[in-house]
């Protein structure tokens, strides 16, 4: 049994620093679709809400589109997508050479998309939260349109959306395991190559989730921080 | 480009029958791994669900252990775990007997996919069955009613109203979610579109795929609303 330990330790022989590289690659992938796919989901959801009717109906299909498609597939889609259809571009303009996304690149793509299509109904809930009062009592006060969506708006908003964004975020760091599907090396990968050497599959991927569990954790001690900072105005005052 | 050449930019002829059948096939494998695992998850999810409101500490302790890990970890992990990890233990099982059901990649997805979609079904169930009001409880045990007749007559069938929704919402990603069985070479609809582009290199066969994915999942989402709504009736 520690034998088989000694296989995690961090020095020369053991896959520790290995899998923690993997774990880097898992949290920096994740973290890097939140400031593509909150705005992104943001602007879906207000489009949503436009007088514009194509607006409207293109904000609709973009969330039916990535909330329906299995994320493996979208992920392959926009990771073979991409390539094909850069390489046709290129063909198309007289060069014919092999093009290759980076991994990192498309998934980031993909998982932001999608990230924003299910933040975007978070969102749109929200703002069925926000009294419409405040928005004329803000109209009334002459602040400027803009003035309004973020200072009155917007911090509403958050509050409400939060709880909701918080089981997004999970689902998302838990949908970056897939990325090894397309040889980025982040845990799941990682993992996968320790065992294909070590043969010791129940070790590893025990690790694996342990480590992905650890994150969950981690973000569910954050978001609770968070709620609490944007919910104190409301909590009663202390005798 | 004329109209043909667009056509067979998206709708080979040519492929469409070589891999039409074959992805036909991979949609009915999608829906009955789906559909097997949901029901096994939802039986075990409510066993889950009266665990974690169970008054004994050490119940609702391992039930809880259950959920979070089962929430809280990828279920690719979770699969490959119960693939290859229990996998590697094969004199094992063999001695057990049990081999023939872990050598198969089959009866694996099936089995992670129930434990997976249980946990998240267990709390669901549990928020719904305490979502029903305390009086209820109350007056059915007023009524003499014994304790199962009171669950099962009156406390279930208004809980399992509440859940109808997230439970439509479960449905829907668990569909999602089987498209990783194409990883463990179970040929789902996933599985048949990964053989066929790389038999074809033909980027088409993912759109389809997508396409496919779409209908499913729309068709279900207005079939699961149109059910809540009549169920819902005397309510409204």
């Amino acid at each position: 049994m520690f034998e088989q330990l000694s296989l995690l330790s961090l020095a020369d022989g053991g896959w520790g620093v290995a899998l923690l590289a993997g774990a880097l690659v898992t949290l920096v992938l994740a973290l890097s679709c939140v400031p593509l796919g909150l705005p992104l989901g943001l602007g879906v959801a207000l489009a949503t809400r436009s007088k514009r009717r194509w607006l409207r109906l293109s904000a609709t299909a973009f969330s039916t589109v990535f909330r329906g498609l299995p994320e493996l597939l979208t992920l392959l889609i926009i990771y073979y997508g991409c390539q094909i259809g850069a390489q046709k571009l290129l063909a198309a303009m007289g060069y014919s050479t092999e093009v290759t996304i980076n991994a990192f690149v498309a998934a980031m793509i993909a998982f932001s998309l999608v990230f924003a299509a299910f933040s975007s109904e978070i969102w749109l809930s929200a703002f069925k939260a926000v009294p419409k009062g405040q928005l004329e009592a803000a109209a009334m006060l002459g602040l400027s349109p803009s003035a309004i969506f973020c200072k009155v708006l917007l911090p509403q908003l958050t509050r409400v959306a939060l709880p909701g964004l918080s089981n997004n975020w999970l689902a998302l760091l838990k949908e970056t395991s897939l990325v090894s599907t397309i040889s980025l090396v982040d845990l799941m990968r990682q993992t996968g190559l320790a065992v294909s050497v070590t043969k010791e599959p129940m070790l590893f991927y025990t690790v694996a989730c342990l480590g992905y569990l650890f994150f969950s954790a981690l973000s569910g001690r954050l978001f609770h921080c968070l709620e609490q900072h944007f919910n104190r105005h409301q909590r009663g005052a202390r005798p | 480009m004329s109209v043909d050449d667009l056509l067979n930019l998206f709708l080979n002829r040519e492929l469409l029958e070589r891999y039409g059948p074959r992805l036909f096939d991979g949609l009915l494998v999608t829906g009955k791994l789906v559909a097997i695992s949901f029901s096994l998850g939802m039986l075990l999810g409510l066993g889950l669900a009266l665990g974690r409101l169970s008054g004994n500490r050490w119940v609702r302790g391992f039930t809880g252990v259950y959920v979070y890990f089962f929430r809280g970890s990828p279920l690719l992990a979770q699969l490959f775990l119960l693939y290859y990890g229990l996998g590697s233990f094969k004199h094992f099982w063999q001695d057990l007997g049990l081999w023939w059901f872990l050598r198969d990649a089959w009866y694996c997805t099936l089995l992670a996919f129930t434990l997976n979609t249980a946990a998240y079904q267990a709390e669901i169930l549990r928020g719904a069955l305490l979502a029903v009001p305390q009086g209820q409880r109350e007056a059915a045990q007023a009524l003499g009613l014994s304790r199962w007749t009171s669950f099962g007559k009156v406390i279930l069938p208004q809980s399992l109203l509440i859940a109808i929704r997230p439970l439509g919402n479960e449905l829907i990603l668990m569909i999602k979610a089987s498209a990783i069985a194409s990883l463990v070479t179970v040929y789902d609809l996933m599985g048949v579109t990964k053989l066929a582009f790389s038999r074809s290199f033909d980027f088409q066969v993912y759109l389809w795929a997508a396409v496919l994915y779409l209908l499913i999942v729309e068709v279900l989402r207005r079939v699961l609303k149109r059910l809540e709504q009549s169920l819902s009736k005397h309510i409204g």
